[in-house]
């Protein structure tokens, strides 16, 4: 789970990590009070989800109370596009009112786990400010790595061999190493997976603070932290993603025209790409699950087609031990509910596969079947046209 | 003479009280597997569809000599349980739970460092030795006793892998379900390991998916030291970057992890890599000619 950069500074102020003095203002009027107490100069910063918010407008620097209501008022109801946003872009409904500082150094500093090498696994950058997945991809040797022990977090000696590798000097140094340390408790206590300081800033008197911050929470230990779940933020996603999850549907929205329903993540990916390689484009990776049950299906249904785009459906579900006269009902029931209009191709494994099959042609609806994943992807590609 | 799993495999489940727990423990039986007990704390000495129930492990092992345990149990307990197995001595240990936070499995990765415990999963459908014994969710019924090897991190991929080979008489050695999530007991370099030096395997179809680095490494090792042929398919070539595919860690992140490297690594290599799920069969069967 994805929160915002205010909340992602609030817990760092809880774990001692100093951040620039700041307040949320979801008006133009409280923005302007905002940047009242804190001074007049002031930056003002669209609070979506995605990063590359600075090139596409969404941070201003301000000199004055009037201009800070004004970039609110500019910024507040925007709808914001860039890199990471998707070509909707997301719409801004409020900002971070910050006090502005004067910046010596600017370093980045993340933190995620290493799938390959079992840990935790801490990452600094003289490159800060920069889109450090291009420093990575470019001059990977910028990049100072600490391996992490789960348990006790960043080591102090750890943190030192990180700042004196940057080539920061006392006493910025030993402010990095505790910001640094700080980052590694919070990022075991709140089960995050990834935590990302882009930039951590020296001030030109010394001082070190996160002037940006991006948190990721592990989704599957939020039941630990009924706090966190709270920061979720429900209209920075996808409105058909946030109902299918809902129904323990796992949606994804394309910008194609055939909608798929499969079991299992593999074969949904897998069932994506073979409608590409069959000169089709997916309108969604939906995984059902693996019990692909009546009301499953209708769930699914009902999501695929909230979807204007989607021309046919494909639905490829191997159910190994799932009955597929039963799948068959499933479908044949939600299709007429639902009223679904465009041609539906099925291609099922299970038991009673025939039986399941002549269900499905008998009813008189708009069905085709198909014995493999090659002929489904060809005949709902043909039915999309 | 197939690997992991075969008739000696006496399979005690973690979980077995639970929904899922039993249908797959009474699959798991119908197929031929010696099942010698469960356990679910709180209710050890009843019986569950006529195996004994045992508080823990330890007394599980100890009264019925389980030399495999497969879990069944809800995510926030399932870390837990692969300790408990490991801690009971269990040389295989076999995860089937999704959902399992990264922490605890960062604690069960190092718990396990120095034991003699494999863990296979988790978040993964177990494995399938046709014609001896199953382990897991993959179904019996589609599987056929022969000379292939799967190993996957997708479930129901793997079903379909299996079902192209059997429609073409090509049967199989083991099936190894390996997982979906970023931090797993066994990986593909593992697996194959193990397929290099049995007998039974002749070729091995190896199914992978974007996200982390596993397919590369598989890469790397297939072209030092593995000699059998491999077909090799990647799930998600049109996966979206920045999005997570289902599976925990399918998501290609920053550039890395695409399916696009993915195959030019095995590629590289030797391995027939098909870009076609429907084509895995008869490239296994082209590779085996």
């Amino acid at each position: 789970m994805k929160i915002h950069e205010y909340q992602a500074k609030a817990l760092f102020s809880q774990f001692g990590i100093p951040v620039p003095k700041g307040e949320v203002a979801t008006s133009p009027a409280e923005a302007r009070d905002a940047a009242e107490r804190l001074g007049g100069r002031v930056v003002v910063k669209a609070q979506i989800h995605a990063g590359g918010r600075g090139l596409a407008g969404g941070v201003r620097v301000v000199q004055s109370t009037n201009a800070a209501e004004q970039a609110a008022r500019d910024l507040i109801g925007l709808t914001l596009v860039t890199p990471q946003t998707g070509p909707d872009g997301r719409i801004v409904s409020r900002v971070l009112v910050e006090e502005q500082l004067d910046i010596a150094r600017e370093l980045y500093l993340g933190m995620l786990v290493d799938r390959a090498r079992v840990c935790p696994v801490v990452m600094a950058s003289a490159a800060g400010g920069m889109d450090i997945e291009e420093v990575a991809a470019r001059t990977p040797e910028r990049i100072l790595r600490e391996n992490v022990d789960h348990d006790s977090g960043l080591a102090a000696f750890q943190g030192r061999r990180l700042v004196f590798g940057l080539g920061m000097q006392e006493p910025a140094a030993r402010s990095a190493v505790e910001v640094m340390r700080a980052v590694s408790r919070m990022f075991r206590a709140v089960d995050a997976s990834l935590v990302e300081v882009n930039p951590l800033v020296v001030t030109t008197d010394g001082h070190v603070l996160a002037l940006d911050g991006k948190v990721t929470l592990d989704d599957s230990a939020l039941f630990r932290h009924p706090e966190l779940r709270e920061l979720r933020d429900l209209a920075e996603e996808e409105a058909l993603e946030t109902e299918a999850s809902k129904y323990s549907l796992n949606y994804i929205r394309l910008d194609g025209s055939i909608g798929c329903m499969v079991n299992g993540a593999g074969l949904a990916m897998a069932t994506m790409d073979i409608i590409k390689l069959s000169g089709g484009e997916p309108a969604n990776f939906l995984d059902v699950g693996g019990g692909a049950s009546a009301e499953q299906i209708r769930n699914a249904f009902r999501i695929l087609m909230a979807d204007a785009n989607v021309r046919a459906v494909l639905i490829n579900i191997f159910g190994g031990i799932l009955r597929c006269d039963v799948l068959a009902e499933g479908v044949i029931a939600a299709v007429k509910e639902l009223d679904v209009q465009v041609p539906v191709v099925i291609r099922m494994e299970g038991t009673n596969v025939t039986e399941g099959k002549r269900m499905l042609t008998d009813s008189g609806l708009n069905f085709s079947t198909a014995d493999t994943m090659g002929e489904a992807a060809n005949a709902v590609v043909a039915a999309a046209g | 003479m197939a690997v992991l799993i075969d008739s000696d495999t006496r399979l005690l489940v973690q979980g077995l009280t639970g929904r899922e727990g039993s249908f797959h423990t009474q699959q798991a039986a119908k197929f031929g597997t010696t099942v010698v007990g469960g356990v679910t704390p709180g209710k050890g000495g009843t019986t569950h569809d006529g195996l004994p129930v045992f508080n823990t492990v330890a007394d599980a092992c100890r009264e019925t000599g389980a030399n495999t345990s497969v879990i069944f149990v809800p995510p926030r307990f399932a870390a837990d349980a692969v300790m408990e197995a490991a801690d009971a001595g269990l040389p295989l240990v076999v995860c089937i739970t999704e959902g399992i936070p990264i922490v605890d499995m960062l604690a069960v990765m190092r718990f396990l460092e120095g034991r003699a415990t494999r863990l296979v999963g988790p978040n993964c459908p177990g494995i399938i030795t046709p014609g001896h014994a199953k382990v897991g969710i993959i179904p019996g019924h589609i599987c056929k006793e022969g000379r292939v090897g799967i190993v996957s991190k997708s479930g129901t991929l793997t079903y379909e892998a299996i079902h192209q080979l059997t429609l073409r008489g090509l049967g199989q050695s083991t099936c190894i379900g390996i997982g979906g999530d970023p931090l797993i007991g066994t990986s593909f370099v593992d697996a194959l390991g193990l397929f290099a030096v049995d007998d039974q395997t002749e070729a091995v179809v190896l199914i992978g998916e974007i996200g982390g680095a596993a397919e590369e490494a598989a890469a790397a090792y297939i072209g030092q030291s593995f000699s059998k042929p491999v077909v090799g398919f990647i799930a998600g070539q049109t996966a979206p970057p920045g999005r997570r595919m289902g599976h925990a860690g399918a998501i290609v992140s920053g550039g890395q992890g695409t399916a696009a490297s993915k195959m030019a690594a095995l590629e590289a290599v030797g391995v027939s890599v098909v870009r076609s799920p429907a084509d895995m069969g008869s490239a296994l069967a082209m590779a085996l000619s």
